[in-house]
């Protein structure tokens, strides 16, 4: 049942994830911490770890949830379920598809669901930032906040070093 | 020797990309459309092109599409693996070591400090994607589109699956000329 459930969970959410690997974060997010198999802390470090290892993102989460809920099987079954619908349908209905590759329909698709995959995001963002400032206080929390922004967005840092830094300093002063 | 260059290609440009599937593609392209030749320029667009009608990853699509192409099936679960396998190991090794360890005080202290990072990093990809969405839609559409979905999602706690998909109807069934279909978005939303 656990695999059957693996398996469904990915499978969901990245058929519904329209815009590449980030567009699932959300609702894996969302799937993964409602059936109680992450918390939310949890679910973040691993998108930490996660976004400093290189890398498509959506199969790296799908892995490593895959592994903590049921071992290698369900580390295998949860990639699959995320790789190979869409690889299928892309093997199979090749000629349908390059018909349609230029139409405006298909390219809506893709824009429409992008405010909605932002409000999740969004949503994300701000649960991360309300947990970060209750538990280390507002301090602690503008000063990681601000200085990783920084180097992410205006020094363009490898995030890996990012990460790594903010581990070094909470093993430290936190 | 052809498995062995489909290897190192997909190898090579995952391990070099970070930032999720989509902002690896250059990576794949300079790989098999610069070093391998395995298609042209025009050929590498319409296979993304395509590959983005489709949801789901995108990088795993064009890893397996291509690797198909060049190398049969043997050439795509190759390719694939080569994607996204090292990865998910270093993931798996390094998140089962950190929750080994969790009761430790320094190791609570270092997953303190992993909070406001992960914000911070949410925040810039909520960013990217308003962005993109006013390039097609426009501010008053985008900003209206998201006041809507924050209702929804978090007043009402509408599962974003149903959102999503009625939204992907929309854009499926919506005239394609007419000013008139915008009008009723909010609502099939």
């Amino acid at each position: 049942m656990v695999y059957w459930n693996i398996f469904w969970a990915f499978f969901v959410t990245n058929i519904l994830g329209y815009g590449g690997g980030p567009a699932t974060i959300p609702l894996i997010q969302k799937e993964v911490v409602t059936r109680g198999w992450l918390t939310h802390q949890e679910f973040n470090e691993a998108l930490a770890m996660g976004n400093s290892l290189p890398g498509p993102i959506a199969t790296k989460m799908a892995g490593y949830i895959g592994f903590h809920e049921g071992g290698i099987l369900g580390s295998i079954l949860a990639v699959f379920a995320t790789v190979a619908p869409s690889l299928i349908l892309m093997l199979t209905l090749m000629g349908i598809l390059y018909k349609y590759r230029h139409s405006i329909q298909v390219k809506r698709m893709t824009l429409y669901v992008k405010p909605t995959i932002a409000v999740l995001l969004g949503v994300m963002a701000y649960n991360s930032f309300h947990d970060s400032y209750s538990q280390i206080g507002i301090g602690q929390f503008l000063f990681l906040g601000v200085i990783s922004y920084i180097l992410m967005e205006k020094v363009k840092l490898h995030p890996a070093f990012i990460v790594m830094g903010a581990l070094l300093y909470g093993g430290l002063n936190l | 020797m052809k498995q062995l260059n489909i290897f190192i290609a997909f190898f090579r440009s995952s391990m070099l990309g970070y930032g999720g599937g989509p902002s690896t593609i250059p990576l794949v392209h300079k790989e098999v459309v610069e070093r391998f030749k395995w298609m042209n320029d025009e050929e590498f667009g319409d296979v993304l092109a395509i590959g983005n009608t489709l949801p789901g990853p995108i990088n795993t699509k064009m890893a397996g599409y291509i690797g198909f192409k060049v190398g049969g099936k043997i050439g795509m679960i190759n390719a694939i693996v080569a994607t996204i396998l090292p990865t998910i190991i270093l993931m798996v090794v390094l998140l089962t070591t950190l929750v080994t360890f969790k009761d430790l005080k320094w190791v609570q202290g270092m997953t303190k400090a992993i909070v406001p990072v992960v914000g911070v990093m949410l925040g810039v990809l909520t960013w990217q994607f308003i962005e993109a969405s006013v390039k097609g839609l426009k501010w008053p559409f985008t900003i209206g589109h998201i006041l809507v979905g924050i209702v929804l999602m978090q007043y009402f706690h509408i599962h974003p699956g149903f959102i999503i998909g009625g939204l992907l109807l929309f854009a499926v069934v919506k005239p394609t000329k007419s000013v008139e279909g915008k009008k009723s978005k909010g609502l099939s939303a």
